[in-house]
């Protein structure tokens, strides 16, 4: 019972601090819609080519935008002590990352969300596939969020983890953008978009099973380097 | 009673012992000073004690129980404040202390107003913590320690940042945690001293 109260103090802090940095949040959704932008400006007047790559270039751009938010999972927290405190407490540290990894993504992964009927305008998506397009970026962007997880709780640490943060997220990304954007590719394409939804699901869900424990397990073999 | 008792215990650093084999036996309502040069490894060990750095020890016991394999039993009575001080910048000290120990998974067991007033800090409860002073900061860093219940309180350099007013403050919670029956080790450089430690204990390299 401790864990879940936990958990959900956990939770509401981030919230809060989220709260409290409301520009910071808005850059990683700024940054989407500028490279939606860029792509529509450079594949210009073609409407037919343009919706006919919205949804790849959508999910390519959501996912990239939420790879930028996971510099804010556990640096801070790393720096200041308050990751030691968790550390030394008596609470199991999955039960926190899993807090963790639901605040980021109410924070960043909802706010891409509901950015994303504006990309899918930017690139006159067909509005008929918008539906399987926000279902499966939601289950995406959760997944792609348990990822970021485990990979900031092993780079938390290091002084500069951006790149090798990288090098362990975009490849693990790959599963989720086959299968997200293949759903979208589907019902283009006049099926029906079940099967990949269900892959994208299951991803999902073993995703969020597994990454908790992980980060867990990474955050504590690190704790040896005192920040 | 014995609360907290640590037999053999030291510390490695690159495959080299950082100091001598200590021993640790403490009783309830006694508190231990750890002193020892820089770089020694007090706050090395002050860490493998909860867990945050290998520990090779013979055995370990809180209040009976053996916590050298699971630390569980003593990280669930034990508050460790480290020197970074774990605040963040935009909450009050009222949401630092209630997060602080909400994630701790514990409850503030008395009113957070009269602990502000406590260290000192009436006035400040609804301040963001950016725009209080180091030495205040140190004070909401303290507040944890004697909002929640803990037996046994490990501090590492807690005279650090403060002023006279503020050292005798951190004596006087330490008083008040000694005679309801608590326990603590503090490491520091022995500047500060005010009260007398129950023991003492000098860090020695091998």
């Amino acid at each position: 019972m401790s864990d879940f109260s936990a958990t959900s103090s956990l939770l509401f802090r981030d919230l809060t601090l989220a709260w409290h940095r409301r520009s910071d949040v808005l850059q990683p959704l700024a940054f989407a819609v500028l490279v939606v932008l860029l792509f529509a400006i450079t594949l210009g007047g073609d409407r037919a080519r343009l919706s006919a790559m919205a949804a790849p270039i959508i999910w390519v751009t959501v996912l990239l935008a939420n790879f930028l938010s996971f510099d804010q999972f556990f640096r801070e927290d790393a720096a200041d002590g308050t990751l030691d405190q968790w550390l030394s407490s008596a609470v199991h540290m999955s039960a926190l990352c899993f807090g963790k990894a639901l605040a980021h993504w109410l924070v960043y992964g909802l706010s891409l969300l509901l950015a994303t009927p504006v990309l899918a305008m930017l690139l006159s998506l067909d509005v008929s596939l918008l539906p399987v397009l926000l279902v499966s970026i939601a289950m995406g962007t959760f997944g792609a969020t348990q990822i970021g997880l485990v990979a900031s709780a092993l780079t938390a640490r290091l002084r500069r983890g951006g790149i090798l943060l990288a090098l362990i997220v975009l490849p693990l990304f790959l599963p989720l953008l086959i299968f997200g954007s293949g759903a979208v590719d589907a019902v283009q394409a006049g099926l029906s978009a079940r099967s990949a939804l269900l892959l994208l699901a299951a991803q999902t869900t073993l995703l969020t099973t597994l990454a908790p424990l992980a980060a867990a397990a990474s955050l504590r073999i690190g704790s040896d380097q005192p920040p | 009673m014995s609360l907290f008792q640590l037999e053999h215990a030291s510390c490695e650093r690159d495959a080299e012992l950082l100091f001598r084999a200590v021993d640790i036996d403490l009783g309830e309502g006694e508190w231990l000073l750890l002193e020892g040069a820089n770089g020694i490894g007090k706050s090395t060990l002050l860490r493998a004690l909860v867990g945050l750095y290998p520990l090779n020890a013979r055995s370990m016991n809180f209040a009976g129980v053996d916590v050298l394999g699971d630390r569980g039993p003593l990280l669930a009575h034990t508050r460790w404040l480290g020197h970074a001080l774990a605040i963040k910048r935009e909450l009050s000290v009222i949401e630092n202390l209630r997060y602080a120990l909400g994630i701790a998974g514990r409850v503030i067991e008395s009113d957070p107003h009269a602990l502000c007033a406590l260290v000192g800090l009436t006035g400040y409860e609804d301040s963001p913590v950016r725009t209080l002073s180091a030495g205040q900061k140190k004070r909401v860093a303290l507040l944890p320690l004697i909002a929640s219940s803990a037996k046994l309180w490990l501090l590492d350099e807690p005279f650090a940042n403060l002023d006279t007013r503020g050292i005798t403050l951190v004596h006087r919670l330490l008083q008040t945690h000694l005679t309801r029956g608590g326990s603590a080790v503090i490491a520091s450089h022995g500047d500060a001293q005010l009260a007398a430690p129950s023991h003492r204990l000098t860090l020695v390299s091998p």
